[in-house]
Formats: C-alpha cells, sequence, structure tokens
C-alpha cells in the first residue's frame, strides 16, 4: 500500500479506534520529544540548504557576467596600457561597458586587508578595470590575444577560477543540507519505528484481548499508526516553530556579514519549513504501520 | 454448510448465519498437538453440532485449555485437521481467524479486559472491532447488560469487579456478536457456587436459543446441575485423548 493510501485509510478510521490502546506510557513523550528535536534540526539543515543555494545563485550570477582586467606594468606605462585596453575593450563585440577602477575604489577593496591609509602611490598596485558582459557574452581566447597585442601588461581574469570552486562548494553544502534532511526523515523513522515496537510489546495483553474479540490485524495497526502519526505530528509542529523562531531570531549583519548571518528564509521560503510537521507525519505513519504489521506478524 | 435464519436474541429477531443440521461446527480430526517436546494431545476425533452442550473435564494438565484454543483456533494442531464451520483452520488466513472470532464467543478463566475501558466499553469491544456502530446498539448493549446483572457497574472499570462480576461481563462480551459458539474454559473457577449456579443458567438460556456450548470444568457439581437442565454431554480427557464420560457422574 502506497503513502497515499495509507493516509486515506488512517483518515477513514474511526475515531474511537485509538481508545483501544491505553493512553500514555514512555512511548508517547520519546516520539513527542523526537518529532520535536529531529523537526527543529530539520529547518536548520532546511534553512542551511536554502541559503547556500542563494548564494551559490548569487555567486554564479554575480561572476558569470563580471571580468577583470588586470594593467601590471612598468610605472610609465600603466596609464597608457590602461587606455589601451579599454580601447580594446570598447570595440570587443559582447561587452556592454568596461571601466578603469579609480585610486579609491582600488583602496576600498584593499582596506579590509591592509587598512584605510594605505599610499597606494607608492606601491606597485596593478590597475584594475571592470568588464561587464552582454549578450552570448565575448570571445575570450580572442580578447586575450588582441590585449596581449595592444596592451602586454593586460591580463584578463573571466573569475572562471573563483566561481567554480565557490558555485561547487555551495552546492556540495547545499547537497550537505539536503542529506542532513534526509538523515533526520531516516532517524526520525528509527526512532518512532523503536518506540513502536515497544508499545506493541508492552501491549501484547492488549493485542490478544483484542485477537480474541474478532479484531483484525489491520485495525489493531491503525490503532498504533494513529496514535504515533498524531503524536509525530504534534511534537514535528512544535520543533518547526520553535526553529522557524530559533531563524527569526538570528543577528542579521546585512552583505558584509557574511554567508553565516544569511543563514535564514527569505520571502515564500519561509513556508518551505511547514511542511516539516507534515512529512514527519507520514514518516511516522510508514514507520509505525511497518513496525505494526511485523509485530503483529510475529505475535502469536 | 451454512443458511440465514432467523432467531430471537434478547427478546428481538435477528438473522443470524448458522449451521444446517448434520454439519458440525467444530470438527477435530486425528488432532494431536505437542508442546515443549511433548505430546499434550494425541489422536482427538471430535464432532460438535449446532445447538450441543459439552462439557469438557479432566485433571488439571491434561489440556482441557490447550483442546479449547485448538477449537477456536487460537492454537494450531501439530497435526491432524481442526476445521471450524466446515473450514480447515490451516488454510484460514489471519483476516479469516478473526472472522470466524466473530462467530465464536469465548470466556475465559482470567476473564482478559482492557482495563483503561468501562465495562460497558469492553462488552462492546467485538462490536466496536467489527466497525459496527455501538451507538446504534446502544439499547442492546443496555439489556445485554441487565440480562448479566451488570447494569449498575456498567461504568466501572474492570479491576472494580469481582470475580463473579468479571465472569459475567466477559459472558456478555462473548455473546454480542450473536455467535453460533460459546466456549468457556473453567468459567466458575474463581467464584462461590452461588455465582456459579448464576452463570450456568446464563449458558443453558444461550444454548435454549440454539448456541453450541462448550465449557471447560472439573467442577463435578456443576456439570451435574446442568445435566439435569438440559442434554447435556460430558467429555473427559485421559491419557492425552478425549473419551465420552460415563453418565451417571
Amino acid at each position: 500500500m502506497n503513502a497515499l493510501a495509507a493516509i486515506r485509510s488512517l483518515l477513514r478510521t474511526d475515531l474511537k479506534v485509538g481508545r483501544v490502546v491505553p493512553p500514555a506510557g514512555y512511548t508517547a513523550r520519546l516520539t513527542i520529544f523526537t518529532s520535536g528535536a529531529m523537526a527543529f534540526l530539520a529547518v536548520f539543515a532546511l534553512a542551511l540548504s536554502l541559503a547556500t543555494g542563494r548564494l551559490a545563485d548569487r555567486w554564479g550570477a554575480e561572476l558569470a557576467r563580471t571580468a577583470t582586467v588586470r594593467i601590471s606594468a612598468p610605472a610609465g606605462q600603466v596609464e597608457a596600457q590602461t587606455q589601451a585596453a579599454l580601447r580594446v575593450l570598447e570595440t570587443t563585440p559582447g561587452i556592454a561597458r568596461s571601466r578603469a577602477l579609480d585610486r579609491e575604489e582600488e583602496q576600498a577593496l584593499l582596506e579590509p586587508w591592509f587598512g584605510p591609509d594605505l599610499p597606494l602611490e607608492g606601491l606597485p598596485v596593478p590597475r584594475l578595470i571592470e568588464v561587464i558582459e552582454e549578450g552570448e557574452g565575448y570571445d575570450r581566447d580572442g580578447l586575450r590575444l588582441r590585449l596581449q597585442a595592444e596592451a602586454p601588461g593586460a591580463v584578463l581574469d573571466d573569475h572562471t577560477r573563483w566561481r567554480a570552486p565557490l558555485i561547487r562548494a555551495a552546492d556540495r553544502l547545499r547537497l550537505l543540507g539536503l542529506a542532513a534532511l534526509l538523515l533526520i526523515a531516516a532517524a526520525t523513522a528509527a526512532m518512532i519505528t523503536l518506540a513502536a515496537q515497544a508499545a506493541l510489546a508492552a501491549n501484547s495483553q492488549v493485542i490478544r484481548v483484542l485477537r480474541l474479540v474478532g479484531a483484525r490485524d489491520v485495525y489493531i495497526a491503525h490503532a498504533f499508526v494513529r496514535r504515533f502519526t498524531l503524536r509525530a505530528l504534534a511534537g514535528a509542529a512544535g520543533g518547526t516553530l520553535a526553529g522557524m523562531l530559533a531563524i527569526a531570531l538570528l543577528p542579521r549583519a546585512g552583505a558584509e556579514g557574511g554567508f553565516l548571518t544569511g543563514l535564514g528564509f527569505q520571502g515564500a521560503h519561509w513556508l518551505w519549513p511547514l511542511c516539516i510537521p507534515v512529512l514527519a507525519a507520514i514518516v511516522a505513519l510508514l514507520a509505525t504501520r511497518v513496525a505494526a504489521f511485523r509485530s503483529l506478524g510475529e505475535l502469536t | 454448510m451454512q443458511r440465514l435464519k432467523r432467531l430471537r436474541l434478547l427478546g428481538k429477531r435477528v438473522a443470524v448465519w448458522t449451521v444446517v443440521e448434520g454439519a458440525q461446527v467444530i470438527e477435530l480430526a486425528d488432532v494431536s498437538y505437542s508442546y515443549g517436546g511433548g505430546a499434550l494431545l494425541s489422536d482427538i476425533n471430535l464432532s460438535l453440532g449446532p445447538g450441543s452442550f459439552h462439557f469438557l473435564t479432566g485433571p488439571s494438565g491434561a489440556g482441557k485449555t490447550t483442546l479449547l484454543k485448538l477449537c477456536y483456533a487460537e492454537l494450531l494442531p501439530t497435526s491432524g485437521r481442526v476445521a471450524l464451520f466446515e473450514e480447515d483452520v490451516r488454510t484460514m488466513d489471519r483476516d479469516a481467524v478473526a472472522r470466524l472470532r466473530r462467530r465464536v464467543g469465548v470466556v475465559h478463566q482470567d476473564c482478559q479486559f482492557l482495563d483503561h475501558l468501562s465495562v460497558a466499553e469492553n462488552v462492546a469491544l467485538p462490536l466496536t472491532v467489527a466497525g459496527r456502530d455501538v451507538a446504534a446498539q446502544a439499547s442492546n448493549l443496555k439489556e445485554l447488560l441487565g440480562w448479566v446483572g451488570l447494569t449498575a457497574q456498567a461504568e466501572s472499570r474492570p479491576p472494580q469487579l469481582s470475580g463473579g462480576e468479571r465472569q459475567r461481563a466477559a459472558l456478555a462480551r462473548a455473546v454480542i456478536m450473536d455467535p453460533e459458539v460459546i466456549i468457556a474454559d473453567e468459567p466458575t473457577g474463581n467464584i462461590d457456587w452461588d455465582m456459579s449456579l448464576r452463570l450456568l443458567t446464563l449458558l443453558i438460556e444461550l444454548n435454549r436459543m440454539g448456541k453450541m456450548i462448550l465449557i471447560a470444568s472439573h467442577d463435578l457439581n456443576l456439570i451435574r446441575s446442568a445435566k439435569s437442565e438440559v442434554a447435556a454431554r460430558v467429555l473427559r480427557i485421559r491419557n492425552r485423548s478425549v473419551q465420552l464420560a460415563a453418565v451417571d457422574l
């Protein structure tokens, strides 16, 4: 029976079915706590996955459409080669615009490492030209040859060697987040299976009585499945809310804050965690169902 | 062979499946049962017809409870064939056994109840697990509780009942599905003589409604009392086999 059929069957079950199983017991608290804790962790794994996804997209988008030409030439030739490179860039198809960064901008780029009072004039800092692509982009090899001819000190950096490992790392982080979600689901299923088996073992006398009066295995299983599914749903709902609250209360430091402060949900992504309790309930339903039928099959 | 028959139960006309004349309700052919390497029952041949009344006697440990469990498919024979309503229990899956149990009311000596439910809920449990609307049968349930003298204890929990009350509650639960067969394992084992007679009267009444009754008991006085009221056969387990006991018990 697939998950959908199991859910339909569960919803059709009489509300009184659950009453045949004695209430409370430590398995109830264990299931609620496990589901809550796992849902809490799942919210963070989801946030990590979504944040790394955003990061990979941003890095990809920002770096893919830009390039930098670096002019490293003897002091007297820097300005001439810069102008020559700019002329080459202006006449290259696929380049929307290009401009040389002024001294203040270069200083700002170096400020995080050397401080605000760096005397650039006394240092052999190369000039940088920012290149913005358009349309299908430009012919990289052709541009490199032309720059070599017109400005020998110009080096075209199309960001490939920076972008590729960054995007790869972000993609790996996103995969790690998804793997964490799967592991959390598997751990939840394992814990609920153990709790369900413990509950079934503890209620073997109840099961015996139910069988004695003509209860089919599917009826007995439903009594346990319903109970564990609702517990998992309640626990996961609490854990998810707590997780979302914790994410919402994470400090924000803006774009300069780096990756960790960007961990969280944005816009419609806040709706994603709401799936966690539903998924936890489905996992609990399937785990308890399998555990119940296996245990009932073993009980004579 | 079965056919639908109209009977009067608790003052109401009800349609029940009943076994036609000649067919046996419970049939054991060359049945043996071994446990822990030792034979407990061997080569049992037994045919119990509809509407009959049987006692099963024998010393403690002779295998009375085991034989009863074979009769309601709680145990499967080590060898031989057990047929209930002409169906071999070995060919039944779990669902079929569950459906069979709705046609066989069982009263245990230790009266197993769900202690977190009320007496009324326990008595109605066979209806609940069969998916019947218990609320729609509330008046029948009330009447049944009155029949076994437990109206005042309907909302009590089973641990609050005395031994006799528990036995009567178990009997009420056994008959609420209007089964064709009532099997009782030492139903008077833990209760006084007056209560035993009261329980026996209820069982005889059920037999007069057409139910087949099989009671395991070592209480000879009870058996003598029953024989004075109803044509009861007495079966005795001796040396791992079943014999028809002497008529002058």
